[in-house]
């Protein structure tokens, strides 16, 4: 019989809260005794607005199996709402902020509804164009409603301007935290199973009783949700938001992150789209004829990987603390020489 | 909906079946395709607890029917009585909540997915935590969780298959992938288990055990199965029941020793029959 | 007679689009691929067009240049990214074709500049407008009209007459019986891109005559619409992009027509969005259905 330790739940919990303390207390003595410039804060802000921009579209690209092309436009929708509500709310500062937040993602999980009903219906490409559609969609509106609506609301092209700078490295860290830990604990119950079922056999996942409509509309609006949290934080960052931010452009730019992770690992979008935000400022910094090509080198980057490692750099492998802990323990005390082959790494 | 109770009028009913309503009634079901008839005219009966076999030959129109039966295909014609309900309006879905539950001909599993996560999908519906007890953690989805992986070890257990229950599905040999369709299929607590081709690809001494599991599930679990194969000692083995399908339409029914005897079968197989 | 000039501006925009449309529809006809790229190969024959012509080509040798150039790179762009792609999952072929798009807009941005440059409309179409019944018509809009049909013509001609037609017709009905009936479908289907691309190539030149101007991301709107076009249509059905295309250039005349110009880009996609829900194969395309 295999022995095999193994860490029991709460002491799991307990081990990876432990872990995100400690990674959150890292940081904030890095930037508390001005190790990290104010530079360098503005990059890990951004990292993290685009980890959990990639980490949500990761729910519907790669657990749920689709390829939405309009993911800006829920970051839009977030960034949007929580810029509007903070310019107009009468209570200012960090209240104020939370609740921007949280509202962006329910106006973005709103939107999701509103266009995963439709959009859901198709499959494959042509999800992939009307999602496409309504992204430009968005744009068009958040450029033109102002001209409608005779007064001031989006700010039109020259943008939304005058947004209060909340976004601080707590908050964005908090947000991550969340997103990540909400996303895993979603897909690791039956939620979770019945949306990876439909992207592994669609078929077989009805003949199972899987409603597949209900799962990919929540897969759908999970995903968009966290988008609008990433848009938010976005326009908490920089003060001003314009329509052209979130063209079909910075949608692909999410992808190739959650695709040059592995799609269906949480742990690739999050490396990924931290490597993608970071290097730009680092070839800036080497060279601006170098920085200048940025965007040809994740092109090819991208292509390279779908013809040679289609699944992205980590496939669907996920990280987890405990499980490596786990292996240590076990290679230190019993050795079971069953063969672990095959066996899922997750 | 009328509750009609259809009078069972097939003499090759187990006898324990006769007198209860059939868990299946199918009446002049057809379908087309683009004007093509590919099933047509076809009633069928399935006892409570019985193993029925629906064989004949490729492209018949077998596993048709059973795309009918499920709704992956919305019948042209006719009606399908589930334990006396009429399935008219419902999808793939519903028909599964219903109680019917398949494998499929080229197999269908989860192949990314751990053995144990394929079977935890056929239990989807035995459990209800909602997405907020699930993302919080909250008492209920653990009590859950774990009674229904125990459950899911147990059902692993027919086939001797729980210790695979870490593999990833699309890692297991072909014989032990079919047996998992199973389990899933059985994970939606079905009261009509429809099997396609469950020996295909088996070595002898594997369809031997899985004739033997059949009839296990069926008596550990009261319920009927209907199979379509080609392996006739299975078939002629553990069927009470059988129909044979050709062109789409029934041309024989009865027991294994009425279908062997019966002239029409012998010329639908011409060349192809070769045990008896 | 502005009603009539309307409709003659829409005609003009929708034949561009069609020519484009054809492109994505006759690939994904046979390989099942979207092919994003398309619109950019569109953009690298503006270019070549315009710095051949700059360089003091006579005019016509650069359009020949131009639609050569869109022809090798469509062809290369299958050769090197799609070819090793054949047998994977259709999202990753899907992405590849984002991805070459991608790389194709930015290094056209890094060696031509992001900024718009004049093209040279003038030396290639010639002559001024003609005056039918008080209606002026561009002499460009009689030309693009007059040359998208014509070139609607002759593919109609290669598709349904010429034994490489049937190649390509039998290829998108069953690619592996075509290969069983020794249809050679690697060279079927790069005779697909050269075709599609150099109907591109036509459609760049039509469109930078209406449009005097090149831009490293002007394929991309274009694209974007040719490709909604395709769609409406019903992609992988030809005639299906002819309708799509002059129906999208039309719808997209007219509502600039009602003075709602900022609004082109919304309604184009709103109208997809609408025929995609009550037709999702689109106005002529076939239904798919997967075998269980």
């Amino acid at each position: 019989m295999r022995q095999r330790v193994q860490i029991p739940m709460p002491v799991r919990y307990l081990i990876n809260g432990v872990l995100i303390v400690l990674l959150f207390l890292l940081g904030q003595v890095l930037i508390s005794t001005g190790v990290l410039s104010s530079y360098y804060q503005k990059i890990l802000l951004q990292v993290g607005v685009y980890i959990i921009a990639a980490v949500s579209l990761n729910v519907a690209t790669g657990y749920l199996g689709q390829l939405p092309l309009g993911h800006a436009g829920f970051m839009a929708v977030g960034g949007y709402t929580a810029g509007i509500f903070m310019k107009n709310f009468p209570i200012k500062g960090m209240p104020a902020f939370v609740l921007a937040i949280l509202l962006a993602g329910i106006v973005a999980g709103i939107f999701g509804i509103i266009i995963g009903i439709p959009a859901l219906r198709l499959k494959g490409d042509y999800l992939a164009i009307i999602t496409l559609g309504f992204g430009e969609i968005i744009r068009v509106i958040l450029l033109n409603i102002d001209t409608v609506l005779g007064f001031k609301f989006t700010g039109g092209a020259a943008g939304l301007m005058g947004i209060p700078k909340y976004t601080s490295f707590p908050i964005v860290f908090i947000c991550v935290a969340v997103t990540c830990l909400a996303i895993h604990t979603m897909m690791k119950s039956r939620h979770g199973r019945a949306i990876l079922s439909i992207r592994e056999n669609e078929i077989a996942a009805e003949s199972c009783g899987i409603n597949t409509f209900y799962y990919k509309t929540m897969a759908f609006v999970a995903s968009a949700f966290f988008a609008g949290v990433a848009g938010a934080l976005f326009a908490s960052y920089l003060g001003l938001l314009v329509p052209s931010d979130f063209g079909f452009m910075k949608s692909i730019e999410i992808l190739v992150m959650v695709v040059l992770g592995g799609m269906g690992s949480m742990l690739g979008s999050v490396l990924a789209a931290a490597v993608l935000t970071i290097v730009p400022f680092a070839l800036q910094s080497i060279s601006q004829t170098v920085a200048d090509y940025r965007m040809v080198i994740y092109s090819v980057l991208l292509i390279i990987v779908m013809i040679f490692k289609p699944s992205g750099l980590l496939g669907t492998y996920d990280f987890s603390f405990t499980r490596i802990l786990e292996k240590l323990i076990n290679r230190v005390g019993i050795h079971d020489g069953v063969a672990k082959k095959g066996e899922k790494s997750r | 909906m009328s509750k009609m109770v259809p009078v069972p009028t097939h003499s090759y009913l187990p006898e324990r079946d006769v007198d209860k309503v059939p868990i299946l009634e199918a009446r002049h079901l057809g379908i087309d395709f683009g004007g093509l008839t590919a099933v047509d005219s076809l009633d069928l009966t399935i006892g409570r607890t019985e193993i029925a076999g629906l064989i004949g030959p490729n492209g018949a129109g077998k596993t048709t029917v059973f795309n009918l039966l499920t709704k992956v295909y919305q019948p042209t014609r006719g009606t399908i009585l589930l334990d006396a309900k009429d399935t008219a309006g419902m999808n793939t879905v519903q028909v599964n909540h219903a109680g019917i539950a398949r494998t499929f001909q080229n197999i269908r599993l989860f192949k990314d997915l751990t053995v144990l996560e394929n079977v935890l999908i056929g239990l989807h519906n035995s459990m209800n935590v909602n997405l907020m007890e699930s993302v919080f953690r909250l008492p209920r989805y653990w009590k859950q969780e774990k009674e229904a992986k125990e459950k899911a070890l147990e059902l692993l257990s027919i086939f001797q298959m729980q210790d695979l229950a870490k593999y990833e599905a699309g890692a297991l040999p072909y014989g032990a992938q079919r047996r998992l369709e199973i389990v899933r299929a059985l994970g939606t607590n079905p009261k009509l288990l429809l099997l396609d081709e469950p020996a295909a690809g088996m070595n002898p001494s594997e369809t031997a055990s899985l004739m033997e599991n059949i009839q296990k599930i069926r008596d550990s679990f009261h319920i009927a199965i209907m199979l379509i194969e080609h392996d006739m000692n299975l078939v002629m083995g553990i069927c009470e029941g059988i129909a044979v399908l050709n062109y789409g339409k029934i041309i024989a029914k009865g027991t294994p020793e009425e279908i062997q005897a019966n002239p029409a079968v012998i010329e639908a197989y011409l060349g192809k029959k070769k045990e008896g | 007679m502005l009603f009539l000039s309307q409709i003659i501006n829409g005609l003009q925009l929708g034949s561009i689009y069609a020519l484009v449309a054809l492109g994505y529809s006759m690939v994904y006809g046979i390989i099942m691929l979207l092919n994003f790229a398309h619109g950019d190969i569109i953009m690298v024959g503006g270019y070549v067009a315009m710095l051949t012509i700059a360089a003091g080509v006579h005019p016509i040798l650069a359009v020949i240049l131009a639609i050569l150039a869109c022809v090798v790179l469509g062809v290369m762009i299958d050769k090197v990214a799609y070819a090793p792609l054949r047998s994977s999952p259709r999202i990753s072929l899907l992405i590849t074709a984002i991805g070459v798009s991608f790389l194709l807009e930015n290094l056209a941005q890094n060696i031509w500049g992001a900024n718009a440059r004049p093209f040279p409309n003038s030396s290639i179409i010639k002559g001024s407008a003609i005056n039918i019944g008080g209606v002026h018509i561009g002499n460009t809009a009689i030309v693009t009209i007059a040359v998208s049909l014509l070139s609607m013509v002759v593919l109609t001609f290669l598709v349904q007459k010429t034994k490489r037609g049937k190649a390509m017709r039998a290829v998108s009905e069953d690619m592996g019986t075509a290969q069983l009936m020794g249809i050679n479908v690697n060279n079927t289907i790069t005779f697909t891109f050269a075709v599609g691309s150099a109907l591109a190539g036509i459609g760049s030149i039509l469109y930078c005559c209406t449009y005097p101007q090149v831009s490293p991301t002007m394929g991309s709107m274009l694209g974007l619409k040719a490709f909604v076009a395709a769609v409406l249509g019903g992609i992988g059905s030809i005639p299906g992009a002819m309708v799509g295309g002059f129906a999208i250039g039309m719808a997209e005349v007219l509502v600039r027509a009602a003075g709602l110009s900022d609004w082109t880009d919304g309604a184009v996609f709103a109208i997809l969005i609408v025929v995609l829900l009550f037709r999702p194969t689109g106005l002529m395309g076939r239904p798919m259905t997967e075998k269980v």
